[in-house]
């Protein structure tokens, strides 16, 4: 017979995974299940379960709006996607994360599934990698041995892989205060076949940090569905800075994006992804540029 | 299953409940097989759907997402929690039921808990918040406008809208379905439903390959290793002949595989036993051995001439070629003033209904050898039953089939799908015996629309009279016959459009290929045929400078045209009103388009319109119902229809035709639908006959109660009936009654052997039609049924996303029996003509699953006007045709043409997926 845990307590959640470190049966985590239990239609597998819904204190955002804005949020590993796009009271920086929140599956999954299983799950589509890695996110994993942090770009290192270790608990989402005097805007732009219920064909997501005279301190991009991990925009962030959110929509290239590699497949060829990307961009910063 | 089982103590509607589950048990299985409250409905188990919505603490969840281990302490809320204390509607299901927001009703109890979370947290939500609060709900009948009005009349207080129409008038007005109440009460039982406890599972193992053979080995270390595994069927397992299919000349389908297999998907072998141990089989524990082989993946693979012959009596594995010719079309097209062609290819689509295969059977002992019962989701529960009878080699008496309630055919459940495997499985074991598909063996399994390639060129005069045209589709009907044959034989007639054209040549060949059997799906080729004339169409009337309305409305068929096959239409053919109700709306549209054009370089709007024709009922074939109305000894009235709901409204159209025939208010008719022990042969719901033949067969049969009546009581034509216990009262205009004393009445026999019925009424009815020469000429159809939809779009330039603002349809549907129920046909034939036209391509091994196989959400819907266009058929019952497949012809040509008009480019290879059109834009561009 199979095991299935459910702790109420973090420790004894990471002593379970310890416990199973090396060889044999790993524990498969399970949160809100919305990746789980479609990966295993008409299956039963014969499979230990960690069922870490019960832990305490892992579900909700601290920070922002409370006060403490400089030292960033953190979003606890069990917050949903209803959570997020339920919490009016966060800054216009987590606006495009917010309006992600609201494309990932229908509102069935949204009430469900957790910001973390998205990243876990570590699916080229998944809709709020882009938007956490334009936010500079950090994953916060624990084990029985301690804590450690790792950059969402190193977090995730291909399709449906990451650097957690099996001994380590996802437990929270870092994001890290915009710079200070800047006035911030984010947005979210999805391509996808149809209106709800969609995967994403390409998605892009950005924020500027604008300073005190009109020009952009920082900007932040990323792309997602078209590489085996969204990534970020670098030498668009780079010529971005210093120039005013209006100008920001005529400056995207096809060059800018030449690092992504895109797959045909039933949603969109390659080309067109690699085309539509970049139509994303322009829109997003349009979107900023009021 | 992980864990063992624990107990879990939570609400459920109000009520503490204390249960021990598996923890990684699915809420939907916890709910429908441990509680036995199946008003919850699985229709993907990946939250792809949203079938099985329930509330999780207030907030709208997919049950097949939550593990039972998680429920401890919560409170779940299901559709069987919504009624009233008294067991009555809900204002919420009573809405659904008024507004016609539910059809086949198997996404309505989902449909139902997110609109009672939606009207929960936001009251006053605007249709926009509502569409936010559905859009986790999938729907493939309605086209979701009813449910979101049925919403809106809850948050705005509107009370119930249509009233009882009076005894003798009720064909004509809006009722509520007939058979709606337990669909909005989670009630009514679907295949999947109603199982015995201590059924047995059979689960098929399918071929992963398009083309192999194989070879089964030991299977004694199988069944060791797995004690519950009962039984493993394989094909030397069949008792009867091991070939099944629609034609007598297509019985090329086997239950179970012998040897080879042509399609992925198909069924090998077949594990029976109990439902846990099944489910625990990994596939490849099964000793097979394969050889793959290289499949037949094209049309022109498979016509290649050293192309593998995938069934012995299909030579260059043609299956069946069509033909229609009038005239000599390449004089006239020569002679033409302006000439155009096109070509068009489309892909596999999927039916999609969100309830999957399902049912169950057992064998039953009887005098005249055993029998065996079906109980499954079927649209053609006669011809199921004489299938079941070959495979099992009995006689069809032995074999009862009682349709479930059908979440959803559309054509896909016309061909066998659990049927013959519970049926082997119960005959072998004498154990009931259930099935239900998962979501991607519904897909690879089942039976798929035609991908057809097809080319037309025709020419018209300088003053706009169509000339002659030339059309050729050959259609990829897959690894079996199926339908291929109705598909290869319906398309020539319509193939030219609903046109009057000089001459005519249309043919068709249906091809065998290693992909799915294409069968049966809304509209048999049609659909696919119309794309094509109707781009030519517009392709002339550009050529011309002519507007696409009025040349369609110039060339229409009408009245006393003569058709290619040399039908002459004789009443009945209101294609021209449909044209001329759509011409303001037309030109209002075109203007808006052209107004907002000059505003945005970014999305540009267009609009297009499509006009169509359909035959109701079998090609030139006999399609005859029988329908029985009897009054019971207790004075109940009762209509024993064949006629199966699917959803479309069949029993409640035949029922409103039987009351008013007999001169009794819809509610004193009762209904037996469609179990062959009970009513007779009314033939399949398909070819949108059941309006038009069993309507019919209802009206003759109702009239034949009443005049056995009249007669019985020695009373005049304008005598009302009152059934009462044991008795029929009947009062003349003048004040004089006469009583009918049911008790001194013999039992008159009719099909159902237990109905104890004293009179009797019998209708028969077979559409008049004529065997079709070599040139396809002849009376193929009785009636024909018209239309024309206009579609207005707006087209993202840059990233190639269409979007449908408005469609309106016009639809000559001879007599609307209930004008909701047409509109509820219309909105969704619309809904699956978008799709067609804009997302859904059904690719083996690859979109087995309603996220990578889309469908329309409620938020991909345009605005819909139906105008309904009646022009009375004089041999339809009350002058009614057909609307269920014409309702979708006209939508993907019209929503085409928008595009063209929007965009400049034609899009010819189906689906317009943003790729496609944003390809096209560019490559025009150049």
């Amino acid at each position: 017979m199979a095991a299935y845990l459910r702790p109420s307590a973090l420790p004894d959640a990471l002593e379970a995974l310890a416990s199973r470190a090396t060889g044999g049966r790993g524990w498969v985590v399970v949160a809100g299940a919305t990746d789980h239990y479609p990966a295993r239609v008409g299956r039963v597998p014969d499979e230990d379960v960690l069922d870490v819904s019960a832990l305490g204190g892992l579900r909700g955002i601290i920070g922002g709006a409370t006060g403490t804005a400089e030292s960033g949020w953190r979003i606890g590993a069990l917050t949903t996607w209803s959570d997020l796009a339920d919490a009016d009271d966060l800054p216009p920086l987590f606006a495009g994360l917010r309006r992600a929140a609201r494309t990932i599956g229908g509102l069935q999954v949204q009430n469900r599934a957790t910001l973390a299983g998205n990243l876990c799950n570590a699916s080229p589509a998944a809709d709020g990698v882009p938007n956490l890695l334009a936010l500079d996110a950090a994953v916060e994993l624990a084990s029985a041995s301690g804590v450690r942090r790792v950059p969402l770009g190193e977090f995730i290192v291909g399709n449906r892989r990451t650097v957690r270790r099996p001994e380590e608990l996802v437990t929270g989402i870092l994001v890290p205060p915009p710079l200070a005097d800047t006035t911030v805007r984010s947005a979210f732009e999805k391509l996808g076949s149809r209106a709800y219920l969609v995967i994403s064909i390409a998605m892009v997501a950005a924020i500027l940090e604008v300073d005190r005279e009109g020009r952009i301190a920082r900007a932040r991009l990323a792309v997602g569905a078209c590489s085996e991990v969204a990534e970020r925009l670098t030498a668009l962030e780079t010529e971005l800075r210093g120039r005013r959110p209006a100008e920001a929509p005529a400056i995207p290239r096809s060059d800018h994006l030449a690092t992504l590699s895109p797959i045909d497949d039933v949603r969109g060829s390659a080309a067109y992804r690699q085309d539509a990307a970049l139509v994303l961009v322009r829109r997003a910063l349009e979107a900023l540029a009021g | 299953m992980s864990g063992a089982p624990v107990p879990i103590a939570f609400r459920l509607n109000g009520r503490a409940v204390a249960v021990t589950s598996a923890p990684m048990r699915r809420l939907s299985e916890l709910l429908r097989d441990d509680l036995g409250l199946t008003g919850t409905k699985v229709g993907c188990d990946a939250g792809d759907c949203g079938a099985c919505t329930v509330r999780l603490d207030g907030r709208q969840v997919a049950a097949c997402l939550v593990p039972a281990g998680q429920l401890e302490g919560t409170s779940v809320e299901t559709v069987e929690g919504l009624a009233r204390p008294d067991g009555g509607p809900s204002a919420l299901q009573a809405a659904f039921l008024d507004h016609g927001a539910a059809q086949c009703g198997i996404c309505t109890p989902g449909m139902l808990m997110a609109a009672s979370d939606l009207l929960a947290t936001a009251a006053e939500a605007d249709d926009a918040t509502i569409r936010d609060g559905l859009g986790g709900v999938l729907c493939r009948c309605t086209g979701y406008r009813a449910i979101v009005e049925a919403v809106a009349a809850v948050r705005d207080g509107s009370g119930p809208t249509p009233g009882a129409a009076a005894s003798g008038k009720v064909v004509g007005a809006r009722v509520r379905k007939v058979d709606g109440l337990p669909r909005v009460l989670g009630a009514a039982r679907f295949g999947a439903d109603e199982v015995p406890l201590d059924a047995l599972a059979v689960r098929a193992i399918r071929s992963p390959h398009p083309r192999a053979r194989f070879t089964i080995g030991d299977l004694e270390p199988l069944r060791t290793r797995h004690p519950g595994l009962v039984r493993v069927l394989t094909a030397a397992d069949v008792p009867g002949e091991n070939r099944y299919g629609i034609y007598e000349t297509g019985k090329d389908q086997p239950a179970l595989a012998d040897g080879e297999v042509r399609y992925r998907g198909e069924a090998v072998a077949a594990l029976v036993g109990e439902p846990a141990a099944i489910a625990a089989i990994d596939d490849v524990e099964v000793p097979i051995e394969w050889s793959p082989l290289p499949p037949l993946t094209t049309i022109d693979d498979a016509v290649a001439p050293a192309a593998p012959r995938l069934h012995a009596e299909a030579p260059g594995n043609v299956l069946v070629r069509g033909r229609l010719a009038m005239g000599n079309p390449d004089e006239a097209i020569r002679t033409s003033a302006v000439t155009a062609a096109v070509e068009i290819e489309t892909t596999a689509l999927e039916h999609a209904y969100i309830e999957p295969e399902a049912g169950w059977a057992r064998r039953v002992p009887g005098h005249s050898g055993d029998r065996l019962e079906l109980a499954v989701s079927t649209q053609s529960p006669y011809m199921d039953r004489d299938e079941v009878a070959r495979i099992l080699g009995i006689r069809p008496d032995q074999v009862r089939i009682i349709p479930t309630a059908c979440g959803g055919g559309f054509g896909g459940k016309l061909d066998l799908g659990v049927h013959p495997l519970i049926a082997l499985a119960a005959w072998h074991t004498g154990r009931p015996v259930r099935a239900t598909w998962t979501r991607p063996e519904s897909m690879a399994a089942s039976t798929k629309r035609h991908p057809a390639r097809i080319r037309i060129s025709g020419g018209a005069t300088a003053d706009g009279r169509l000339t002659g045209v030339r059309t050729h589709g050959e259609f990829d009907t897959g690894a079996h016959a199926s339908w291929g044959p109705t598909v290869a034989n319906r398309v020539p007639v319509h193939a030219t459009g609903p046109y009057e054209w000089q001459a005519v040549l249309a043919t068709t060949a249906a091809i065998h290929t290693n992909n799915p059997p294409s069968g049966a799906f809304r509209g048999f080729g049609v659909p696919q045929a119309a794309i094509a004339h109707e781009a030519l169409i517009d392709e002339l009337a550009e050529r011309l400078g002519a507007d696409p309305l009025e040349l369609r409305l110039r060339n229409a068929l009408r009245a006393g045209s003569v058709t290619a096959s040399g039908q002459v239409l004789r009443a009945s053919a209101g294609l021209p009103a449909c044209l001329e109700a759509l011409r303001p709306r037309w030109r209002r549209l075109r203007d808006e388009a052209a107004a907002h054009r000059a505003g945005d370089e970014r999305r540009r709007r267009g609009v297009g319109i499509a006009a169509m024709w359909y035959g109701i009922g079998n090609t030139a074939l006999p399609n005859p119902s029988t329908i029985e109305i009897g009054v019971s000894r207790d004075g109940r009235v009762t209509l024993f229809s064949g006629a199966v709901d699917i959803g479309q409204g069949a029993s409640t159209v035949v029922a409103q035709i039987a009351a008013d025939a007999l001169g009794l208010p819809l509610e004193r008719v009762e209904i037996v639908s469609g179990d062959t022990a009970r009513t007779a042969d009314a033939g399949k719901s398909s070819a949108s006959r059941q309006t038009f033949v069993s309507g019919n067969a209802a009206r003759l049969a109702a009239a034949d109660l009443r005049r056995q009546i009249l007669q019985l009581g020695e009373v005049g034509p304008d005598v009302e009936i009152e059934p009462a216990p044991g008795r029929l009262l009947l009062r003349e205009p003048g004040g004089r009654a006469a009583v009918i004393e049911l008790g001194e009445l013999p039992v008159v026999p009719v099909t159902d052997a237990t109905a104890d019925v004293v009179l009797a009424g019998r209708g028969f009815f077979d559409p008049e039609t004529t065997e079709l020469d070599a040139d396809g000429q002849g009376v193929p159809y009785q009636t024909y049924a018209f239309g024309a939809q206009v579609a207005a779009v707006e087209v993202d330039l840059e990233l190639g996303t269409t979007m449908v603002r408005t469609i309106v349809a016009a639809h000559d549907v001879g007599r609307a029996i209930n004008p909701q129920g047409v509109e509820g046909q219309i909105h969704g034939g619309i809904a699956q003509g978008l799709g067609m036209a804009l997302m859904e391509a059904y690719v083996p091994g690859r979109t087995e699953n309603l996220h990578d196989y889309l469908i329309p959400t409620v938020g991909d819907m345009p605005e819909i006007e139906c105008i309904l266009i009646e022009d009375p058929d004089p041999a339809g019952p009350y002058g009614a045709k057909g609307v269920g497949e014409p309702a979708l012809i006209p939508t993907a040509p019209a929503i085409l043409a928008a595009i063209r008009d929007a965009t400049g480019v034609r899009i010819t290879t189906l689906p317009a997926s943003p790729d496609r059109v944003r390809a096209a834009i560019v490559a025009a561009s150049r």
